[in-house]
């Protein structure tokens, strides 16, 4: 199994240089909100390995709501290029290989950013820029993308034939079974289709991987006296807080939400990002590193099969704290149109967005950490728009399939593989073709 | 909280489909003169939510944004309402795209309420007539309306008795409306399908689902609002301009009679039964409005028990998950995919906990849609045209006859209401993890870069392959459009005459 891996680089933008950045980006569409795959400034079609890539410059628009807090704040923010993306296998060999593909676009984007190195030494900057994300999610781990373009071939060219048959009379199941695998076989042995077997899990990160699943619960286990012993203290600090911090949440500005519609909605998948102030105080900044310690685990351990709690339109999505974890950006790549990835997350997971979200600045009013907050739907969803960052560049390797496409794929390749099957099993197998 | 509702400061539109006054025409009109139209609109005596002996003749009066603006509101009071109903229906390519509203579809064609400023009416007054007494009231108004209004274009009506054009039994399904406000008002897990929706969600002023207020324009209450407006529930110290008040889409959609039959027939090779039972497998329903799938053994609060109601609304797709009896693909399961907020099944704390976690990998694939209650609409559209036969549609008439619905809904929530189900759910391309195809009546069946094949339809079968049917045509293409307001009844004085 090949893992799953990210990489994401913050640099920071020269003064002056924000607009000629942005459309120096803009070269990289072939229309808005769609990253052309054979641009001539990093082409992200070449790499077999990466699923999603963006370009967003982080214009941090909420930086002000801390005054509500009684924050004096520093006259200006640093303005961030972010570059950021999933791929097969380790990130840093990702931001090599785009460096062996594509030193001179990268150079050229970069030199909009301080401290941007002549050529050999790009490597080495981007890897130095490449900063640990907090909390990260795979729809499915270890499924890569080479087996992603695999499987839809082989779904699709497996639905063409059932089809065909979709006046079979009923009750010959085993014998329809028979001639889709004969198909298939007959198919790959002309090299028509492929079914490439997953490499070998890395080792080290076997070891690394299984050393994570023990140590938390570990420590959990070690911290429980003193959790206990402070669950009382924390529950009033939580409480007085949860009574007294102020809810940002007016309408967001409709030319910003003009701005973001724009990219959207332009195939079944949006990416989206946001980036929003920690709450000030050691209260808050424990809280939320604990908490997303924590949704790191489950995302890394427990889920990773189709679905994060309910959620199963998430392909990617990631936790990264930055400025000395003062703030914290979120990113994930989606299903749908934002209004239905915010009710999905308002009805199936406003508990999840709480405990992480209510330790931002202006998050609606939670109670018991778990409770209201996301549930107060409207203001949840003017939070989110103000705090969202338009994506300047946005690419993913597989188009028009959804997570849940995916799930299909892999589960017509796996009926495939079975030796057997009941007429059960086929019927609910055809179903999927 | 159980409360009386005040009926005669809501207009009857939210209340009523007006069975009775079979003969209905909308006009859309656009501001010539404001004072004139203010005094016009003063004068207009609007049919209430109250009931009473059915008059011969009575009225609904709607705003879109820019009407509010033609007429005096300040920008401030208009900028208060949902951002989608300032912005309009046809005016945003963005929203068009969102909508489906894009190729056959695309406002830039519309017949009315285009992107173009021009296009879009100030004002839609909905007549509706006890049989033979529109024309007389029609000509009425249109001599009233010389100096205030230009009339853009009456929308015309026909009554087909409760059929829509294609010929299946229409506007069954209607959720009911809590006016007593029986249901609780605060945020809450519902486990159990209803047809019954909190007052909130479609009027105004009131808890909706979430047990929130919806946002609207809340005014200082001073001068005219102190005393022509009701204060907010939510907020005492402001007037509440939306209270009792509900948004208004009106989309004509234009019907392709002959192109639905004759495609059907060629698919079923001609034979007549195969054909119809396509068509039902399509919308989700029998022509004559029954159900494809058994009545649910448990009673669905906001459905009658009687055994009519139970049969054509009394039912849930529980028991169907693979769509062997009604495809999941189908119309009336897209517009409404009758399910709560966990998956069917869910049984005490320990399978509610792993459900709400995602651990029951046998519900997941059930929860890919879910929570209808934030998603319905109330629907008041009416036919248009003529109504043909299967004969005639079959022989492929020579001249073109136009016929549709105007359809028309009302939702307090623009956009997880309305915008919502035609977004995702009709004009989606993924609805339920279902692939390459859109809602089989109403898909725009448009090809993206990636997406491109948007045209079938599957129709799951026991025992064997799906059937599916490919190549789709598109059969409505909407041809006007807009979003407007539909004040309550004290609302509409003030608006008015402050």
């Amino acid at each position: 199994m090949t893992p799953p891996g990210h990489f994401m680089i913050l640099a920071e933008v020269l003064p002056g240089r924000v607009q000629a950045l942005r459309e120096l980006l803009a070269q990289m569409n072939s229309g808005p909100g769609r990253a052309d795959p054979a641009n001539r400034l990093l082409p992200f079609g070449r790499f077999e390995a990466l699923h999603f890539a963006r370009f967003a410059i982080l214009v941090d628009m909420t930086h002000g709501d801390l005054a509500a807090h009684g924050e004096t704040m520093p006259a200006s923010l640093p303005t961030y290029l972010s570059f950021f993306g999933d791929c097969d296998g380790a990130g840093d060999a990702q931001l090599d290989e785009f460096v062996r593909v594509a030193q001179g676009g990268l150079l050229e984007v970069f030199a909009h950013c301080a401290g941007c190195p002549a050529g050999p030494d790009l490597a080495a900057w981007l890897r130095a820029r490449n900063l640990p994300v907090a909390a990260a999610y795979a729809n499915w781990t270890g499924r890569t993308a080479r087996r992603i373009r695999e499987e839809r071939a082989l779904a699709e060219a497996l639905s063409r034939q059932a089809i065909g048959m979709g006046t079979t009379a009923p009750g010959k199941l085993q014998a329809v079974r028979a001639q889709l695998v004969d198909y298939v076989a007959a198919e790959r042995r002309q090299g028509r289709l492929l079914v490439t077997p997953d490499l070998p899990t890395p080792i080290a990160w076997w070891w690394r991987n299984l050393a994570h699943v023990v140590a938390i619960p570990i420590l959990g286990l070690l911290a429980l006296p003193f959790l206990l012993l402070y669950s009382p203290l924390f529950i009033w600090q939580l409480r007085q807080r949860e009574r007294a911090d102020p809810e940002i949440v007016p309408a967001p500005d409709l030319a910003h939400v003009a701005e973001l519609a724009t990219f959207e909605d332009r195939g079944i998948t949006n990416a989206f990002t946001a980036l929003g102030s920690v709450k000030p105080g050691r209260f808050r900044r424990y809280l939320v590193i604990v908490l997303v310690a924590l949704l790191d685990y489950a995302a890394r351990h427990i889920y990773g099969r189709g679905h994060l709690t309910r959620v199963q339109t998430i392909h990617f999505a990631r936790w990264v704290f930055i400025d000395d974890k003062q703030r914290l950006l979120f990113a994930s790549n989606y299903d749908g149109i934002l209004e239905s990835y915010m009710d999905d997350f308002i009805n199936k997971v406003a508990w999840g967005l709480n405990l992480v979200f209510s330790n931002g600045v202006g998050y609606p009013r939670t109670d018991w950490l778990v409770k209201g907050g996301a549930r107060n739907s409207q203001a949840f969803k003017n939070y989110l728009r103000r705090h969202q960052v338009p994506n300047s560049v946005w690419y993913k390797a597989s188009p028009g399939l959804t997570a849940m496409d995916l799930a299909r794929h892999g589960r017509i390749r796996e009926g495939l593989d079975r030796r057997a099957m009941s007429d059960r099993e086929i019927e609910d197998w055809l179903r999927l073709l | 909280m159980s409360k009386d509702f005040d009926f005669s400061d809501v207009q009857g539109l939210l209340r009523f489909g007006y069975k009775h006054h079979t003969d209905s025409a909308f006009a859309l009109l656009r501001v010539r003169n404001r004072a004139a139209a203010r005094a016009w609109l003063a004068s207009a005596q609007v049919g209430t939510g109250a009931k009473g002996p059915l008059p011969k003749t009575l009225l609904q009066i709607a705003f879109s944004a820019a009407g509010l603006r033609e007429l005096g509101v300040p920008a401030h009071v208009t900028a208060a309402f949902a951002p989608e109903f300032v912005a309009g229906l046809g005016t945003d390519a963005n929203r068009a795209r969102r909508l489906g509203d894009v190729g056959n579809n695309d406002p830039a064609h519309w017949e009315w309420g285009g992107p173009a400023e021009e296009a879009v009416p100030h004002v839609l007054v909905m007549v509706y007539a006890l049989p033979g007494h529109l024309q007389e009231c029609g000509l009425g108004l249109e001599s009233h309306w010389a100096v205030p209004f230009e009339l853009m274009r009456w929308l015309p009506t026909t009554d087909m008795g409760g059929v829509e054009p294609f010929g299946f039994t229409d506007g069954i399904s209607q959720p009911e409306i809590d006016w007593s406000r029986e249901l609780p008002a605060e945020d809450h897990d519902s486990l159990a399908y209803r047809n019954l929706s909190c007052l909130g969600e479609f009027v105004l002023g009131y808890p909706n689902e979430y047990g929130r207020f919806t946002a609207r324009p809340l005014l200082d209450p001073v001068g005219a609002a102190a005393t022509q407006l009701p204060r907010a529930e939510d907020a005492p110290d402001r007037a509440d301009l939306g209270r009792n008040g509900s948004y208004l889409v009106l989309r004509t959609l234009r019907q392709d009679v002959p192109g639905f039959w004759r495609f059907l027939h060629a698919q079923a090779g001609g034979d007549a039964a195969e054909r119809q039972r396509i068509a039902e497998a399509m919308v989700g329903r029998k022509m004559d409005g029954h159900a494809l799938v058994a009545p649910a053994a448990e009673p669905i609060a906001g459905v009658d028990a009687d055994a009519a109601a139970r049969a054509q609304n009394g039912f849930t797709f529980d028991d169907d998950a693979a769509g062997l009896r009604c495809p999941v693909g189908a119309h009336i399961r897209r517009a409404n995919p009758r399910n709560a907020d966990l998956p069917a099944g869910t049984r005490g704390l320990i399978s509610r906990a792993a459900r709400i976690l995602g651990f029951d990998s046998g519900a997941l694939h059930a929860d890919a849609i879910a929570s209808v209650r934030f998603h319905r609409v109330l629907r008041r559209g009416r036919e248009y045209g003529r109504r043909m036969s299967m004969a005639e549609a079959l022989a492929a008439p020579t001249t073109a006859v136009e016929t549709g619905l105007q359809f028309v809904c009302l939702c307090a929530d623009l956009a997880r209401q309305f915008e919502f189900v035609q977004g995702a759910w009709i004009a989606g391309t993924k609805f339920a993890g279902l692939p390459h195809e859109d809602d089989p009546l109403m898909g725009n069946r448009i090809a993206a870069p990636d997406e491109p094949d948007t045209a079938r339809f599957t129709m799951p079968r026991a025992g064997c392959p799906n059937r599916v049917i490919e190549g789709l045509p598109t059969f409505v293409d909407v041809v006007g459009g807009a979003y407007f307001f539909l004040p309550g009844v004290r609302a509409l004085r003030y608006l008015v005459t402050s």
